[in-house]
């Protein structure tokens, strides 16, 4: 009976792998097919701006109203939490500038981003694939893949260090704004030099190759999903979760790896 | 002319299409007709390139698709036209921009001489005023006609139609069938229509093959359909009252003529 059982797990672990091999090996191909130089130039370069447009620029007021609350409330919160007199008042404008600069901006935004940009790609591409779009692109002699998903990994590539920065401006201006607020115990004057304090450059280049790598995850897993939907708007639907959640915990695994690898 | 020789085609298993054998010849609307699920969609989705059969050739002109790589099949796509049962127009361009998309991905002729193209195409499927309208704004009738305006675009030797009348109604059929037969005239395309609507059978069948569960049961044209004694054929056929009475008609007709 044991034996019988344990059969069954090592059954169940064989086919989870398989199924995984399988998807990294159709992930894999997709890009192969992806990657490579466009058919027409011109038409590259019209989709590209059209999906920075449609996946980068539509994407700056959430980041700069999330940037700039997120900002304000960790400046506040710090500041409740180090209520001590041996830690000096610019610990404060330190402490926030670093977590903004080294995770919010960068991994915490990119994955709200995964969420947003990422459904679109998927659901996009996956009403395309269930419409019969991708197949009649195949038929005219188009390579879909490249056609389709290029541009939207170029263009958020090229875009996500910017609202990246962005993100770091407006959500240290929120940090900024809570100082000059009464009854947080902090003042503008000690905010402003606890920003400026032992500041490492690296730390934003940092970021930005992070936020340059999960934009390649985002846009390459959502088209992934989107890609390979067979069936109909349902199917849509539940690939379209799938990228979100896939995408988020690559993000995550990058973050881990890329931190050791960097900063360490 | 595309000719497919002894193609077979499985799944997992299970026989989809068996020893199909057909000469479908240019100028001609050739038509497939045969149940759901008779394994029409499979023939033609072979005869695309879009699955590769198990065995079998399919000849372009004497070029064998099957036995050509992938640089060869999309030279050879870029001969071909395609008609979705869908229609499959890009959501995100308006309808002279689906038209255009061929020739801008194509063609070699300067902008201003592929929009001429594009609109005489739209023209000639009497669509010239909606070229400015996104697909959802457009009736379906509407977007089938948009949907061979950019098949025919880069002027195709061969016309593909899955389903051109699902979704219409009878009059707006009989349109798309009349402008789909025209144009295989004026073109002197070789178009296979892949369909079970029994009125396109009877206004457009040229030449018409039925299969039944994968098998090639009958082969002819509009004239002979009516008359066969393939019983497998007459059941597809006859299923609907309206053709029934049709017979009985002729019969009476027939009959009548001898007395």
């Amino acid at each position: 009976m044991k034996e019988l059982n344990y059969l069954c797990k090592l059954k169940l672990i064989y086919k989870i792998m398989n199924k995984a091999l399988q998807r990294l090996g159709e992930y894999v191909l997709l890009m192969k097919k992806c990657i490579t130089l466009p058919d027409r130039w011109s038409m590259f370069f019209k989709q590209l701006v059209r999906e920075i447009y449609k996946l980068g620029v539509d994407s700056l007021w959430i980041v700069i109203i999330i940037s700039v609350f997120i900002g304000t409330v960790i400046a506040i919160q710090i500041s409740l939490n180090i209520h001590s007199p041996l830690i000096p008042k610019f610990t404060i404008g330190y402490t926030t500038r670093e977590i903004v600069l080294l995770e919010f901006s960068s991994s915490i935004m990119c994955l709200i981003l995964a969420g947003k940009v990422g459904s679109n790609i998927a659901s996009e591409i996956g009403t395309m694939r269930v419409t019969e779009q991708i197949d009649a692109m195949e038929i005219m002699g188009v390579n879909s893949a490249n056609f389709l998903i290029l541009p939207k990994m170029v263009g958020l590539m090229v875009f996500i260090p910017v609202l990246v920065i962005i993100s770091m401006f407006t959500g240290i201006l929120g940090g900024i704004a809570a100082s000059h607020s009464s009854g947080t115990g902090m003042t503008p004057a000690s905010f402003e030099y606890g920003l400026q304090y032992f500041f490492t450059e690296f730390y934003v280049w940092y970021s930005i190759i992070k936020s340059i790598i999960y934009a390649f995850i985002i846009s390459s897993i959502s088209a992934y999903f989107g890609y390979n939907v067979r069936g109909g708007a349902l199917d849509v639907g539940k690939a379209s979760t799938n990228a979100v959640v896939m995408s988020s915990i690559m993000i995550l695994l990058a973050d881990v790896i890329m931190t050791k690898i960097m900063l360490t | 002319m595309v000719e497919i020789k002894h193609i077979y085609k499985s799944f997992e298993g299970r026989i989809v299409l068996n020893d199909i054998n057909a000469i479908f010849e240019s100028g001609k609307t050739n038509l497939i007709i045969g149940r759901s699920g008779s394994g029409k969609t499979v023939l033609i989705k072979d005869i695309i390139g879009l699955l590769r059969p198990d065995k079998g050739e399919i000849l372009y002109d004497g070029r064998d698709l099957t036995s050509m790589d992938k640089h060869e099949l999309n030279m050879l796509r870029r001969e071909m036209g395609m008609l979705f049962q869908g229609s499959a127009l890009f959501d995100s361009m308006t309808v002279l921009e689906n038209v255009t998309f061929p020739l801008d991905m194509f063609s070699m002729q300067s902008s201003k001489e592929r929009l001429k193209r594009a609109q005489f195409c739209l023209d000639r499927v009497n669509l010239s005023e909606a070229g400015n309208l996104y697909p959802s704004e457009i009736s379906g009738g509407m977007m089938k006609r948009a949907a061979i305006a950019r098949a025919i675009a880069l002027n195709p030797k061969y016309l593909f139609c899955d389903e051109p009348n699902s979704g219409l109604d009878p009059k707006t059929a009989l349109l798309i069938d009349d402008l789909i037969h025209d144009i295989t005239k004026e073109y002197n395309m070789t178009t296979i229509i892949n369909t079970h609507d029994m009125n396109s059978v009877m206004n457009i069948g040229e030449n018409i093959i039925f299969i039944k569960e994968g098998v090639k049961e009958w082969q002819g044209n509009k004239d002979e359909v009516i008359t066969s004694n393939n019983q497998a054929l007459n059941d597809f056929i006859f299923a609907s009252d309206l053709f029934r009475k049709v017979k009985e008609v002729e019969e009476n007709e027939l009959l009548g003529g001898k007395s």
